[in-house]
Protein backbone atom coordinates (compact mmCIF):
# COMPACT_ATOMS: atom_id res chain seq x y z
CA UNK A 1 0.00 0.00 0.00
CA UNK A 2 1.45 3.20 -0.63
CA UNK A 3 0.25 6.62 0.41
CA UNK A 4 -0.25 9.43 -1.54
CA UNK A 5 3.04 11.29 -0.36
CA UNK A 6 4.89 7.98 -1.59
CA UNK A 7 2.96 8.45 -5.25
CA UNK A 8 6.58 9.66 -7.16
CA UNK A 9 5.93 12.60 -9.19
CA UNK A 10 4.79 12.83 -13.00
CA UNK A 11 7.69 14.72 -14.81
CA UNK A 12 5.81 17.19 -16.68
CA UNK A 13 5.67 16.21 -20.35
CA UNK A 14 6.04 18.63 -22.98
CA UNK A 15 2.76 19.38 -25.26
CA UNK A 16 1.85 21.71 -27.16
CA UNK A 17 -1.13 23.19 -26.10
CA UNK A 18 -4.39 21.68 -27.87
CA UNK A 19 -5.37 23.17 -31.01
CA UNK A 20 -8.44 24.68 -30.60
CA UNK A 21 -10.44 23.38 -33.06
CA UNK A 22 -12.49 26.76 -34.05
CA UNK A 23 -9.83 29.61 -34.25
CA UNK A 24 -9.80 33.14 -35.56
CA UNK A 25 -9.46 33.54 -38.60
CA UNK A 26 -5.68 35.39 -38.43
CA UNK A 27 -4.51 32.29 -35.95
CA UNK A 28 -5.20 29.47 -38.43
CA UNK A 29 -4.14 31.17 -41.16
CA UNK A 30 -0.79 31.71 -39.56
CA UNK A 31 -0.97 27.91 -38.33
CA UNK A 32 -1.71 26.90 -42.12
CA UNK A 33 -4.49 24.19 -40.68
CA UNK A 34 -7.83 25.69 -41.45
CA UNK A 35 -9.67 23.17 -44.04
CA UNK A 36 -13.14 25.34 -43.91
CA UNK A 37 -13.55 29.14 -43.79
CA UNK A 38 -16.74 31.40 -43.98
CA UNK A 39 -15.96 34.99 -44.44
CA UNK A 40 -18.66 37.35 -43.94
CA UNK A 41 -21.38 35.21 -45.18
CA UNK A 42 -24.90 36.52 -45.53
CA UNK A 43 -27.64 34.08 -46.79
CA UNK A 44 -31.01 35.62 -47.17
CA UNK A 45 -34.24 33.55 -48.28
CA UNK A 46 -36.57 36.05 -49.67
CA UNK A 47 -36.62 38.98 -46.43
CA UNK A 48 -35.34 36.65 -44.19
CA UNK A 49 -31.75 36.74 -43.05
CA UNK A 50 -30.64 33.17 -42.13
CA UNK A 51 -27.34 33.63 -41.77
CA UNK A 52 -25.62 37.14 -40.79
CA UNK A 53 -22.18 37.93 -41.51
CA UNK A 54 -20.72 34.25 -40.46
CA UNK A 55 -17.44 34.40 -39.98
CA UNK A 56 -15.98 30.84 -38.83
CA UNK A 57 -13.23 28.61 -39.61
CA UNK A 58 -12.92 24.92 -39.04
CA UNK A 59 -9.08 23.24 -38.90
CA UNK A 60 -8.41 20.08 -40.44
CA UNK A 61 -8.91 17.21 -38.54
CA UNK A 62 -11.33 18.80 -36.28
CA UNK A 63 -15.22 17.54 -35.47
CA UNK A 64 -17.28 20.73 -35.05
CA UNK A 65 -21.06 20.61 -34.22
CA UNK A 66 -23.37 23.06 -34.90
CA UNK A 67 -26.42 23.29 -32.64
CA UNK A 68 -29.05 25.95 -32.06
CA UNK A 69 -32.99 25.77 -32.58
CA UNK A 70 -34.54 25.04 -35.87
CA UNK A 71 -34.63 27.69 -38.49
CA UNK A 72 -31.22 28.95 -36.98
CA UNK A 73 -29.09 28.29 -40.15
CA UNK A 74 -27.09 24.98 -38.78
CA UNK A 75 -28.33 23.27 -42.12
CA UNK A 76 -27.77 26.49 -44.34
CA UNK A 77 -24.09 26.20 -43.69
CA UNK A 78 -23.59 22.48 -44.88
CA UNK A 79 -25.83 23.33 -47.69
CA UNK A 80 -23.79 26.78 -48.66
CA UNK A 81 -20.44 24.33 -48.09
CA UNK A 82 -21.66 21.75 -50.46
CA UNK A 83 -23.03 24.00 -52.44
CA UNK A 84 -26.33 23.30 -53.06
CA UNK A 85 -26.87 27.03 -52.04
CA UNK A 86 -25.43 30.39 -53.09
CA UNK A 87 -24.06 32.79 -50.64
CA UNK A 88 -25.35 36.10 -50.75
CA UNK A 89 -22.65 37.87 -49.89
CA UNK A 90 -18.93 36.64 -48.28
CA UNK A 91 -16.82 33.97 -49.36
CA UNK A 92 -16.12 30.17 -48.65
CA UNK A 93 -12.66 28.61 -48.37
CA UNK A 94 -12.18 24.99 -48.76
CA UNK A 95 -8.62 24.21 -48.11
CA UNK A 96 -7.63 27.59 -49.45
CA UNK A 97 -9.20 27.76 -52.53
CA UNK A 98 -12.35 30.01 -53.02
CA UNK A 99 -15.96 27.79 -53.09
CA UNK A 100 -17.36 30.48 -54.35
CA UNK A 101 -14.99 32.50 -56.58
CA UNK A 102 -12.33 32.35 -58.86
CA UNK A 103 -9.56 34.69 -60.10
CA UNK A 104 -9.58 34.89 -63.66
CA UNK A 105 -7.54 37.58 -64.73
CA UNK A 106 -6.25 39.12 -61.63
CA UNK A 107 -9.90 39.68 -60.68
CA UNK A 108 -12.19 37.58 -58.20
CA UNK A 109 -15.33 36.33 -60.38
CA UNK A 110 -18.07 34.24 -59.45
CA UNK A 111 -17.05 30.48 -59.59
CA UNK A 112 -17.82 28.43 -62.72
CA UNK A 113 -18.65 24.78 -62.44
CA UNK A 114 -15.56 23.33 -63.34
CA UNK A 115 -13.83 25.44 -60.37
CA UNK A 116 -16.84 24.58 -57.97
CA UNK A 117 -16.53 21.04 -59.13
CA UNK A 118 -12.75 20.76 -58.28
CA UNK A 119 -13.07 22.31 -54.85
CA UNK A 120 -16.24 20.52 -54.03
CA UNK A 121 -14.62 17.23 -54.81
CA UNK A 122 -12.75 17.59 -50.85
CA UNK A 123 -16.62 17.89 -49.25
CA UNK A 124 -18.56 14.74 -48.31
CA UNK A 125 -22.19 15.10 -47.47
CA UNK A 126 -24.94 12.83 -45.67
CA UNK A 127 -28.20 13.62 -45.81
CA UNK A 128 -30.86 13.87 -43.20
CA UNK A 129 -33.12 11.51 -45.70
CA UNK A 130 -30.61 9.44 -46.81
CA UNK A 131 -30.93 10.18 -50.67
CA UNK A 132 -29.57 7.03 -51.66
CA UNK A 133 -30.34 6.20 -55.31
CA UNK A 134 -33.26 3.91 -55.46
CA UNK A 135 -32.35 2.74 -58.73
CA UNK A 136 -28.90 1.33 -57.88
CA UNK A 137 -28.17 -1.62 -55.84
CA UNK A 138 -26.38 -0.78 -52.80
CA UNK A 139 -22.37 -1.58 -54.00
CA UNK A 140 -23.21 0.49 -56.90
CA UNK A 141 -24.30 3.38 -55.25
CA UNK A 142 -21.52 3.42 -52.77
CA UNK A 143 -19.03 2.50 -56.44
CA UNK A 144 -20.76 5.25 -59.02
CA UNK A 145 -18.95 8.65 -57.86
CA UNK A 146 -15.80 7.12 -57.62
CA UNK A 147 -15.93 5.72 -61.30
CA UNK A 148 -17.38 8.66 -62.87
CA UNK A 149 -16.04 11.53 -61.00
CA UNK A 150 -12.51 10.57 -59.86
CA UNK A 151 -12.25 8.09 -63.03
CA UNK A 152 -11.10 4.96 -60.82
CA UNK A 153 -11.29 1.73 -62.45
CA UNK A 154 -14.72 -0.71 -61.38
CA UNK A 155 -12.36 -2.82 -60.05
CA UNK A 156 -10.58 -0.02 -57.75
CA UNK A 157 -13.96 0.97 -57.48
CA UNK A 158 -15.58 -2.10 -56.41
CA UNK A 159 -12.64 -3.04 -53.64
CA UNK A 160 -13.34 0.84 -52.10
CA UNK A 161 -16.75 0.18 -51.99
CA UNK A 162 -16.24 -3.59 -50.43
CA UNK A 163 -14.25 -2.34 -47.88
CA UNK A 164 -16.76 0.47 -46.91
CA UNK A 165 -19.61 -1.37 -47.13
CA UNK A 166 -17.57 -3.08 -44.40
CA UNK A 167 -16.61 -0.78 -42.26
CA UNK A 168 -20.20 0.25 -41.87
CA UNK A 169 -21.22 -3.08 -41.02
CA UNK A 170 -23.43 -3.93 -43.93
CA UNK A 171 -21.17 -6.68 -46.31
CA UNK A 172 -24.45 -9.10 -46.33
CA UNK A 173 -26.56 -5.86 -48.33
CA UNK A 174 -24.41 -5.50 -51.10
CA UNK A 175 -26.71 -6.40 -53.81
CA UNK A 176 -29.91 -5.04 -52.48
CA UNK A 177 -31.56 -2.00 -53.41
CA UNK A 178 -32.18 0.95 -51.18
CA UNK A 179 -36.00 0.40 -50.38
CA UNK A 180 -34.98 -3.46 -49.35
CA UNK A 181 -33.34 -1.93 -45.90
CA UNK A 182 -34.19 -0.33 -43.00
CA UNK A 183 -33.72 3.37 -42.76
CA UNK A 184 -30.48 2.99 -40.58
CA UNK A 185 -29.14 0.78 -43.00
CA UNK A 186 -29.70 2.84 -45.75
CA UNK A 187 -27.71 6.29 -43.81
CA UNK A 188 -24.96 3.69 -43.12
CA UNK A 189 -25.10 2.77 -47.00
CA UNK A 190 -25.08 7.25 -47.61
CA UNK A 191 -21.62 7.22 -45.08
CA UNK A 192 -19.65 4.86 -47.40
CA UNK A 193 -21.10 6.35 -50.27
CA UNK A 194 -19.87 9.97 -48.54
CA UNK A 195 -16.43 7.96 -47.87
CA UNK A 196 -16.07 6.52 -50.88
CA UNK A 197 -15.03 9.71 -52.95
CA UNK A 198 -12.17 10.04 -49.99
CA UNK A 199 -13.30 13.99 -48.78
CA UNK A 200 -11.61 16.19 -46.57
CA UNK A 201 -14.47 17.41 -45.06
CA UNK A 202 -17.73 15.39 -43.99
CA UNK A 203 -20.95 17.49 -43.48
CA UNK A 204 -23.80 15.33 -41.50
CA UNK A 205 -27.15 17.27 -41.57
CA UNK A 206 -29.27 15.66 -38.96
CA UNK A 207 -28.89 12.23 -40.47
CA UNK A 208 -30.44 10.47 -37.18
CA UNK A 209 -33.48 12.27 -37.44
CA UNK A 210 -35.52 10.62 -40.28
CA UNK A 211 -34.42 6.88 -38.43
CA UNK A 212 -36.87 4.94 -35.38
CA UNK A 213 -35.38 5.69 -32.27
CA UNK A 214 -33.89 2.01 -32.34
CA UNK A 215 -31.44 2.35 -35.06
CA UNK A 216 -30.22 6.29 -34.26
CA UNK A 217 -27.31 3.86 -32.31
CA UNK A 218 -25.85 1.74 -35.17
CA UNK A 219 -25.64 5.05 -37.34
CA UNK A 220 -24.00 6.65 -34.58
CA UNK A 221 -21.59 3.96 -33.51
CA UNK A 222 -20.49 3.94 -37.02
CA UNK A 223 -19.32 7.41 -37.38
CA UNK A 224 -18.07 7.11 -33.66
CA UNK A 225 -15.89 5.11 -34.94
CA UNK A 226 -14.89 6.71 -38.73
CA UNK A 227 -14.91 10.24 -35.97
CA UNK A 228 -11.89 8.11 -33.75
CA UNK A 229 -10.03 6.31 -36.71
CA UNK A 230 -9.66 8.72 -39.20
CA UNK A 231 -8.51 11.87 -39.54
CA UNK A 232 -11.69 13.03 -41.83
CA UNK A 233 -12.94 17.00 -40.39
CA UNK A 234 -16.69 16.83 -39.65
CA UNK A 235 -19.02 19.65 -39.66
CA UNK A 236 -21.61 17.74 -37.92
CA UNK A 237 -25.69 19.23 -37.33
CA UNK A 238 -27.50 17.22 -34.83
CA UNK A 239 -29.81 17.25 -32.29
CA UNK A 240 -28.38 14.07 -30.24
CA UNK A 241 -26.28 16.13 -27.74
CA UNK A 242 -24.38 12.27 -26.28
CA UNK A 243 -22.76 11.68 -29.71
CA UNK A 244 -21.63 15.71 -30.29
CA UNK A 245 -20.59 15.63 -26.62
CA UNK A 246 -18.51 12.57 -27.70
CA UNK A 247 -17.04 13.18 -30.95
CA UNK A 248 -16.86 17.28 -31.08
CA UNK A 249 -13.86 19.21 -30.38
CA UNK A 250 -16.27 22.27 -30.27
CA UNK A 251 -19.61 23.24 -30.37
CA UNK A 252 -20.87 25.97 -31.94
CA UNK A 253 -24.19 27.58 -30.23
CA UNK A 254 -26.65 29.28 -33.45
CA UNK A 255 -28.97 31.31 -33.25
CA UNK A 256 -30.90 33.54 -35.72
CA UNK A 257 -27.87 33.42 -38.21
CA UNK A 258 -24.65 34.38 -35.81
CA UNK A 259 -22.66 32.22 -33.60
CA UNK A 260 -24.02 32.61 -29.59
CA UNK A 261 -21.64 30.96 -28.27
CA UNK A 262 -18.27 28.39 -29.15
CA UNK A 263 -16.08 26.20 -27.36
CA UNK A 264 -15.32 22.58 -26.27
CA UNK A 265 -18.60 20.37 -25.69
CA UNK A 266 -17.45 19.99 -21.76
CA UNK A 267 -18.00 23.64 -21.56
CA UNK A 268 -20.65 24.63 -23.48
CA UNK A 269 -22.72 21.52 -22.36
CA UNK A 270 -21.93 22.00 -18.87
CA UNK A 271 -21.17 25.25 -18.12
CA UNK A 272 -22.53 27.59 -21.16
CA UNK A 273 -21.67 31.47 -20.57
CA UNK A 274 -24.94 32.69 -22.49
CA UNK A 275 -28.23 32.35 -21.68
CA UNK A 276 -29.57 31.70 -25.07
CA UNK A 277 -27.36 28.20 -24.77
CA UNK A 278 -28.73 27.68 -21.73
CA UNK A 279 -32.10 27.84 -22.27
CA UNK A 280 -31.36 26.14 -25.52
CA UNK A 281 -29.91 23.04 -23.88
CA UNK A 282 -32.84 23.05 -21.32
CA UNK A 283 -35.01 22.29 -24.05
CA UNK A 284 -32.93 19.40 -26.03
CA UNK A 285 -31.60 17.70 -22.81
CA UNK B 1 -77.95 -2.34 -95.21
CA UNK B 2 -77.01 -6.17 -96.63
CA UNK B 3 -74.05 -7.59 -95.27
CA UNK B 4 -72.00 -9.36 -97.28
CA UNK B 5 -68.60 -11.51 -96.41
CA UNK B 6 -67.62 -11.84 -99.80
CA UNK B 7 -66.83 -8.22 -99.93
CA UNK B 8 -65.24 -8.70 -96.53
CA UNK B 9 -62.99 -11.67 -98.39
CA UNK B 10 -62.25 -9.15 -101.47
CA UNK B 11 -61.27 -6.15 -98.87
CA UNK B 12 -58.89 -8.94 -96.47
CA UNK B 13 -55.05 -8.29 -98.97
CA UNK B 14 -55.56 -4.40 -99.06
CA UNK B 15 -56.64 -4.70 -95.00
CA UNK B 16 -53.44 -6.28 -94.39
CA UNK B 17 -51.37 -4.01 -96.04
CA UNK B 18 -53.43 -0.93 -93.99
CA UNK B 19 -52.40 -2.96 -90.84
CA UNK B 20 -48.73 -3.21 -91.85
CA UNK B 21 -48.77 0.81 -92.76
CA UNK B 22 -50.77 1.13 -89.68
CA UNK B 23 -48.56 -0.06 -87.08
CA UNK B 24 -45.29 1.04 -89.16
CA UNK B 25 -46.60 4.52 -88.17
CA UNK B 26 -47.30 4.06 -84.80
CA UNK B 27 -44.61 2.40 -83.96
CA UNK B 28 -42.07 4.70 -85.99
CA UNK B 29 -44.28 7.97 -84.64
CA UNK B 30 -43.39 6.59 -81.33
CA UNK B 31 -39.89 5.91 -81.13
CA UNK B 32 -40.06 10.16 -82.46
CA UNK B 33 -42.44 10.92 -79.62
CA UNK B 34 -40.67 9.17 -76.74
CA UNK B 35 -37.50 10.79 -78.53
CA UNK B 36 -37.94 14.21 -79.37
CA UNK B 37 -40.48 14.34 -76.17
CA UNK B 38 -37.41 13.65 -73.94
CA UNK B 39 -35.19 16.27 -75.21
CA UNK B 40 -38.22 18.70 -74.97
CA UNK B 41 -38.39 17.59 -71.67
CA UNK B 42 -34.57 18.10 -70.65
CA UNK B 43 -34.29 21.55 -72.49
CA UNK B 44 -36.96 22.97 -70.49
CA UNK B 45 -34.83 22.51 -67.17
CA UNK B 46 -32.39 24.01 -69.10
CA UNK B 47 -30.31 26.54 -66.92
CA UNK B 48 -30.47 28.97 -70.12
CA UNK B 49 -33.43 30.98 -71.08
CA UNK B 50 -32.37 31.37 -74.69
CA UNK B 51 -33.00 27.33 -74.81
CA UNK B 52 -35.86 26.83 -72.31
CA UNK B 53 -37.77 29.65 -73.83
CA UNK B 54 -37.93 28.73 -77.92
CA UNK B 55 -38.51 25.49 -76.97
CA UNK B 56 -41.48 26.37 -74.38
CA UNK B 57 -43.14 28.27 -77.81
CA UNK B 58 -42.70 26.00 -80.20
CA UNK B 59 -44.10 23.06 -77.89
CA UNK B 60 -47.10 25.00 -77.00
CA UNK B 61 -47.64 25.77 -80.69
CA UNK B 62 -47.39 22.28 -81.73
CA UNK B 63 -49.96 21.01 -78.85
CA UNK B 64 -52.27 23.81 -79.67
CA UNK B 65 -53.04 23.50 -83.45
CA UNK B 66 -54.46 20.55 -84.63
CA UNK B 67 -53.16 17.21 -85.80
CA UNK B 68 -54.97 17.56 -89.55
CA UNK B 69 -53.10 21.57 -90.08
CA UNK B 70 -50.30 19.62 -89.17
CA UNK B 71 -50.18 16.90 -91.14
CA UNK B 72 -51.31 19.59 -94.46
CA UNK B 73 -48.50 21.95 -93.28
CA UNK B 74 -45.80 19.35 -93.34
CA UNK B 75 -47.00 17.47 -96.34
CA UNK B 76 -48.11 20.89 -98.70
CA UNK B 77 -46.20 23.92 -97.38
CA UNK B 78 -42.41 22.44 -96.22
CA UNK B 79 -41.56 21.10 -99.76
CA UNK B 80 -41.78 24.56 -101.09
CA UNK B 81 -38.78 25.51 -99.44
CA UNK B 82 -37.36 21.73 -97.77
CA UNK B 83 -37.66 18.44 -97.69
CA UNK B 84 -40.24 16.74 -99.72
CA UNK B 85 -40.96 13.67 -98.32
CA UNK B 86 -43.09 10.16 -99.04
CA UNK B 87 -46.89 10.63 -97.81
CA UNK B 88 -45.56 7.99 -95.19
CA UNK B 89 -43.12 9.49 -93.96
CA UNK B 90 -44.61 12.64 -93.38
CA UNK B 91 -47.50 10.73 -91.72
CA UNK B 92 -44.50 9.34 -89.27
CA UNK B 93 -43.07 13.06 -88.54
CA UNK B 94 -46.36 14.52 -88.15
CA UNK B 95 -47.56 11.94 -85.83
CA UNK B 96 -44.15 11.60 -83.89
CA UNK B 97 -43.79 15.66 -83.62
CA UNK B 98 -47.54 15.93 -82.71
CA UNK B 99 -47.42 13.67 -79.80
CA UNK B 100 -43.81 14.44 -78.82
CA UNK B 101 -45.23 17.95 -77.05
CA UNK B 102 -47.24 15.77 -74.89
CA UNK B 103 -45.15 13.15 -73.97
CA UNK B 104 -42.73 16.10 -73.48
CA UNK B 105 -45.34 17.14 -70.99
CA UNK B 106 -45.30 13.44 -69.54
CA UNK B 107 -41.83 13.46 -68.84
CA UNK B 108 -41.60 17.21 -67.69
CA UNK B 109 -44.40 15.62 -64.55
CA UNK B 110 -42.04 12.59 -64.18
CA UNK B 111 -38.66 14.10 -64.09
CA UNK B 112 -40.29 16.92 -61.14
CA UNK B 113 -41.44 13.72 -59.39
CA UNK B 114 -37.70 12.79 -59.01
CA UNK B 115 -37.32 14.24 -55.33
CA UNK B 116 -35.27 17.51 -54.53
CA UNK B 117 -33.13 15.52 -52.18
CA UNK B 118 -31.67 12.97 -55.49
CA UNK B 119 -30.29 16.03 -57.46
CA UNK B 120 -28.90 17.09 -54.48
CA UNK B 121 -26.83 13.69 -53.65
CA UNK B 122 -26.26 13.83 -57.21
CA UNK B 123 -24.26 17.53 -56.57
CA UNK B 124 -22.83 16.55 -53.18
CA UNK B 125 -20.98 13.12 -55.03
CA UNK B 126 -20.22 15.77 -58.30
CA UNK B 127 -21.30 13.74 -60.45
CA UNK B 128 -21.62 14.95 -64.25
CA UNK B 129 -24.45 16.31 -65.33
CA UNK B 130 -24.61 13.86 -67.98
CA UNK B 131 -23.89 11.54 -65.65
CA UNK B 132 -26.96 12.82 -63.30
CA UNK B 133 -29.54 12.46 -65.91
CA UNK B 134 -28.33 9.40 -67.35
CA UNK B 135 -27.68 7.13 -64.23
CA UNK B 136 -30.01 9.04 -61.49
CA UNK B 137 -32.93 11.10 -62.74
CA UNK B 138 -34.03 9.50 -66.27
CA UNK B 139 -34.45 6.15 -64.94
CA UNK B 140 -36.45 6.95 -61.92
CA UNK B 141 -38.70 9.40 -63.87
CA UNK B 142 -39.36 7.29 -66.92
CA UNK B 143 -40.07 4.32 -64.44
CA UNK B 144 -43.23 6.24 -63.50
CA UNK B 145 -44.07 7.75 -66.37
CA UNK B 146 -44.32 4.30 -68.30
CA UNK B 147 -48.03 4.22 -68.29
CA UNK B 148 -48.67 7.39 -69.12
CA UNK B 149 -46.62 6.75 -72.58
CA UNK B 150 -48.54 3.70 -73.15
CA UNK B 151 -51.96 5.67 -73.25
CA UNK B 152 -50.41 8.26 -75.78
CA UNK B 153 -49.30 5.17 -77.91
CA UNK B 154 -52.99 4.13 -78.19
CA UNK B 155 -54.27 7.96 -78.49
CA UNK B 156 -51.61 7.56 -81.73
CA UNK B 157 -53.06 4.64 -82.98
CA UNK B 158 -56.41 6.32 -82.94
CA UNK B 159 -55.37 9.46 -84.40
CA UNK B 160 -53.25 7.35 -87.07
CA UNK B 161 -56.02 7.56 -89.53
CA UNK B 162 -55.37 11.09 -90.13
CA UNK B 163 -52.54 10.17 -92.18
CA UNK B 164 -54.82 8.54 -95.03
CA UNK B 165 -55.67 12.51 -95.49
CA UNK B 166 -51.82 12.80 -97.25
CA UNK B 167 -52.38 9.63 -99.13
CA UNK B 168 -50.87 7.59 -96.23
CA UNK B 169 -53.01 3.91 -96.99
CA UNK B 170 -53.00 3.06 -93.69
CA UNK B 171 -55.79 0.36 -92.51
CA UNK B 172 -58.55 3.32 -92.59
CA UNK B 173 -57.54 4.60 -96.05
CA UNK B 174 -56.97 1.36 -97.31
CA UNK B 175 -60.60 0.71 -96.68
CA UNK B 176 -62.09 4.22 -97.76
CA UNK B 177 -60.38 3.88 -101.26
CA UNK B 178 -61.56 -0.11 -101.51
CA UNK B 179 -65.14 1.21 -100.06
CA UNK B 180 -65.36 3.77 -102.94
CA UNK B 181 -64.13 1.91 -105.62
CA UNK B 182 -66.85 -1.15 -105.07
CA UNK B 183 -69.55 1.56 -103.82
CA UNK B 184 -69.39 -1.08 -100.61
CA UNK B 185 -69.34 -0.47 -96.49
CA UNK B 186 -68.26 -3.69 -95.38
CA UNK B 187 -64.51 -2.44 -95.18
CA UNK B 188 -65.14 0.21 -92.55
CA UNK B 189 -66.77 -1.89 -89.79
CA UNK B 190 -63.62 -4.37 -90.54
CA UNK B 191 -61.70 -1.45 -89.77
CA UNK B 192 -63.43 -0.15 -86.95
CA UNK B 193 -63.34 -3.98 -85.40
CA UNK B 194 -59.75 -3.83 -85.93
CA UNK B 195 -59.03 -0.80 -83.95
CA UNK B 196 -61.13 -2.34 -80.62
CA UNK B 197 -58.79 -5.21 -81.46
CA UNK B 198 -55.48 -3.35 -81.16
CA UNK B 199 -56.44 -1.10 -78.81
CA UNK B 200 -58.26 -2.51 -76.03
CA UNK B 201 -55.14 -5.65 -75.36
CA UNK B 202 -52.76 -2.42 -75.41
CA UNK B 203 -54.59 -0.72 -72.66
CA UNK B 204 -55.37 -4.20 -70.59
CA UNK B 205 -51.39 -4.53 -70.91
CA UNK B 206 -50.60 -0.79 -69.93
CA UNK B 207 -52.64 -1.20 -67.08
CA UNK B 208 -50.88 -4.82 -65.82
CA UNK B 209 -47.45 -2.80 -66.13
CA UNK B 210 -48.79 0.10 -64.20
CA UNK B 211 -49.58 -2.02 -61.97
CA UNK B 212 -46.41 -4.22 -62.00
CA UNK B 213 -43.97 -0.76 -61.73
CA UNK B 214 -46.21 0.70 -58.86
CA UNK B 215 -45.92 -3.02 -56.74
CA UNK B 216 -41.99 -2.66 -57.50
CA UNK B 217 -40.87 0.67 -56.86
Amino acid sequence: MSSPADTPEIPPTVTDPPEPAVVTAAESRAAGTELVRFDKVTKRFGGTTVLDQLDFSVAAGKHVTLIGPSGSGKTTILRLLMTLLRPDEGTIRVDGALLTHEERNGRLVKAGDRHVREVRKKIGMVFQQFNLFPNMRVLRNVMEAPVHVLGLSKDEAEQRARDLIELVGLSEQLDKYPSQLSGGQQQRVAIARALAMRPQVLLLDEVTSALDPELVAGVLDVLRDIAHSTDITMLCVTHEMTFARDISDAVLMFDKGKIVESGPPDKIFSDPEESRTREFLSTVL
Amino acid sequence: MNWDWDVVGDYMPRFWDGVQLTLQALVLGSLIAFGLGLVWAIAQRSPYRWVRWPVSAVTEFIRSTPLLVQLFFLFYVVPEWGPSMSPLTTGIVGLGLHYSTYTAEVYRAGIGGVPQGQWEAATALSLPRVRTWLAVILPQAIRRVVPALGNYVIAMLKDSPMIAIIGALDMFGEARSFSNETFTSEAYVVVGVAFVVIAYPASVLIRLLERRLVLTS
